[in-house]
């Protein structure tokens, strides 16, 4: 069994349900909501929650890449291109060594290394 | 209880919210999913969040029905409606049809007004009468503007004083009044207090006002007055603005009097706090503004007129099976930008494909944002912003994100306005399916 930390509504589940229950579901307070739960996943992989962690990340990539990151415009078309370069190129925005780039390192730098090897991989598996 | 290891279906059903806990407390108004859902999305409102939710559910679940509700027949943008008004951008380019919904992604397109929500019925009503049933909502209804809020600006004082933020008849209207305002005249933005739709909106409005004018009416003024003491990307639009022109533009900000309490129309004057008057040959006012009428139908709003959502997934944190995304939600630190709406539609998308099929697996969510503007047609910024929930709030990625540099070399400037005309192609290709031109 893998401890995987997954994104849920969490607190003991069972105590919020309680609190649901006494409370009614008028709730104008966001803080009924805690996400940091840990699931132990059953027929759930890591290697599955990790796949969808990426698909949802992608789908931030198509608005200035066009969706599945086909479209080519002064911003280049990311599909297709080869897993490895698309790795180098996101790592290296995240560790800001690319001179001139603009917005990419800002964004590179809120995923882990892991999750952009993950976005190479996806994209470099699409058609282009 | 998280001791045990659960099922696909288990974990599904607890990252949708709840549900596993309140099927064993027999709590009444959640649906089990995958159980009994047969599977209707009904979206309000064919924008930058409701569109992209529409043709992203399809992709991610193409047996679920998924309709619609838009009471135009093509889309216009508010993003480059600014480059419109500097005389850089055709009015046509910012049209977009629904054909790609309907054609590739086969989604039911209605163009109606919805007119009423019933959330225990569960149906959408249309101004014909007609009701739709769904299982789960989607409202990304925009903006309405609170009229009389400011006092003085009315339907009737738009007309003579336009906001121009919602697209249409008012952008051209404003263009036409920018065009006709007689030499060496003052045009006038009237900028309102957070929140409100694109927070560098006014700044890029000026800008590009200020571009049009350089070239066709260089004796001309732009005054903008400010019910904030400052604003986004604002030291890299100040240096932009001195350094293309030249003091054309005056920000007035609140602490110097920039809040405008009452307009004029007819005269086209405004008051501000402190009673200065100040006289426009064109008057632009950005008024307060609040959710699309059709949240608070759905008793989806809260008393600040916005909507209040679970972080995570966007579903309302009032009513059940009701989604709500853009510009209507209470998402800060989020700006209410087209781009944020449709990340917004997609992972709600992903949320309710997840819920009603089973298969979809939720993960931890993210969004992205990236808001460029335009100070001059080669001189491009932008802010990016990354999101992710944390402790049951939504927050900026630490250390991501951030504005453009200052001081950086007129060649980076360029590229960004590159990279905006690139991101305007991709996403009005990547929502409507308006092929790149
Ligand atoms: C001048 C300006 C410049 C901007 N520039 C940018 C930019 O560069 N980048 C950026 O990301 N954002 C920009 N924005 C912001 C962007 O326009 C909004 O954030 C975005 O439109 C929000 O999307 P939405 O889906 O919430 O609402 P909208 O896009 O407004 O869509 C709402 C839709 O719902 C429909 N609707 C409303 N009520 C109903 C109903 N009852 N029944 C059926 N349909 C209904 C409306 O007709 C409309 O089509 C700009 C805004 C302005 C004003």
């Amino acid at each position: 069994m893998r401890k995987i930390g997954i994104f849920a509504f969490s607190i003991p589940v069972l105590a919020s349900a309680l609190f649901w229950w006494s409370s009614g579901p008028a709730h104008s307070d966001p803080q009924w909501v805690d996400s940091e739960v840990e699931v132990i996943a059953g027929d759930v992989s890591a290697e599955e929650l990790f796949e969808a962690r990426v698909e949802v990340i992608a789908m931030s990539c198509a608005a200035c890449h066009g969706t599945d990151g086909r479209l080519r415009t002064a911003i280049p078309a990311i599909a297709g291109r080869p897993e490895a370069l698309l790795n180098l190129q996101l790592q290296s925005f995240k560790q800001d060594r690319v001179p001139g780039a603009t917005v990419m390192p800002r964004i590179a730098r809120a995923y882990s290394e892991e999750e952009l090897q993950g976005l190479a991989a996806y994209f470099a598996a699409l058609d282009p | 209880m998280f001791n045990q290891p659960i099922s696909r279906r288990e974990s599904i059903k607890r990252i949708a919210g709840f549900s596993a806990a309140a099927a064993a407390w027999s709590w009444p108004s959640i649906a089990i999913p995958g159980q009994g859902a047969s599977g209707r999305v009904v979206v309000v409102g064919g924008g930058f969040g409701g569109a992209t939710a529409a043709k992203y559910l399809k992709r991610m679940a193409p047996e679920l029905a998924v309709t619609l509700v838009e009471p135009n027949t093509r889309y216009i943008t508010c993003p480059f409606t600014n480059l419109y008004l500097g005389g850089i951008r055709s009015f046509e380019s910012l049209w977009h049809s629904y054909d790609e919904l309907r054609q590739r992604y086969d989604v039911e397109v209605i163009h109606e007004l919805a007119t009423d929500v019933d959330v225990d019925g569960h149906t959408v009503e249309l101004a014909s009468g007609t009701r739709l049933a769904w299982d789960r909502l989607i409202l990304s209804p925009g903006i309405d503007i609170r009229w009389n809020e400011l006092d003085g600006y009315d339907e009737a004082a738009a007309e003579k004083a336009p906001h121009a933020w919602k697209p249409g008849d008012q952008s051209r209207l404003l263009r036409q009044q920018l065009a006709g305002m007689k030499q060496g005249g003052t045009f006038v933005l009237v900028a309102p207090d957070n929140p409100f739709r694109c927070p560098p909106g006014p700044y890029e409005r000026v800008s590009m006002v200020a571009h049009y004018l350089k070239n066709h009416n260089p004796s001309a003024k732009v005054l903008l007055l400010d019910a904030k003491d400052g604003f986004s990307k604002q030291g890299l639009f100040m240096q932009g603005w001195a350094e293309h022109y030249g003091d054309m533009i005056e920000w007035v900000s609140r602490s110097n009097d920039g809040t405008v309490i009452r307009v004029d129309a007819d005269r086209l004057e405004v008051e501000t706090e402190f009673g200065m008057i100040h006289a426009a040959d064109v008057l632009n006012v950005v008024p307060p503004q609040k959710a699309g009428f059709i949240a608070d139908r759905a008793g989806v709003t809260d008393a600040s007129g916005w909507v209040p959502v679970r972080p995570d997934t966007f579903a309302s944190a009032l009513v059940d099976d009701v989604y709500v995304i853009g510009d209507a939600t209470q998402a800060a630190p989020m700006p209410k930008s087209g781009f944020i709406a449709s990340t917004q539609g997609k992972v709600a998308a992903r949320a309710i494909a997840a819920e009603l099929t089973g298969r979809v697996l939720l993960p931890e969510p993210s969004w992205a944002n990236t808001c460029y503007s335009l100070i001059a047609p080669e001189h491009g910024i932008s802010i990016v912003g990354v999101y992710e929930v944390y402790n049951g709030q939504l927050r900026e990625v630490p250390d991501s994100g951030g504005v453009s540099p200052m001081g950086a070399d007129p060649l980076f400037r360029q590229l960004e306005a590159e990279y905006a005309r690139g991101w305007y192609a991709a996403i009005t290709q990547d929502v409507w399916g308006t092929p790149a031109s």
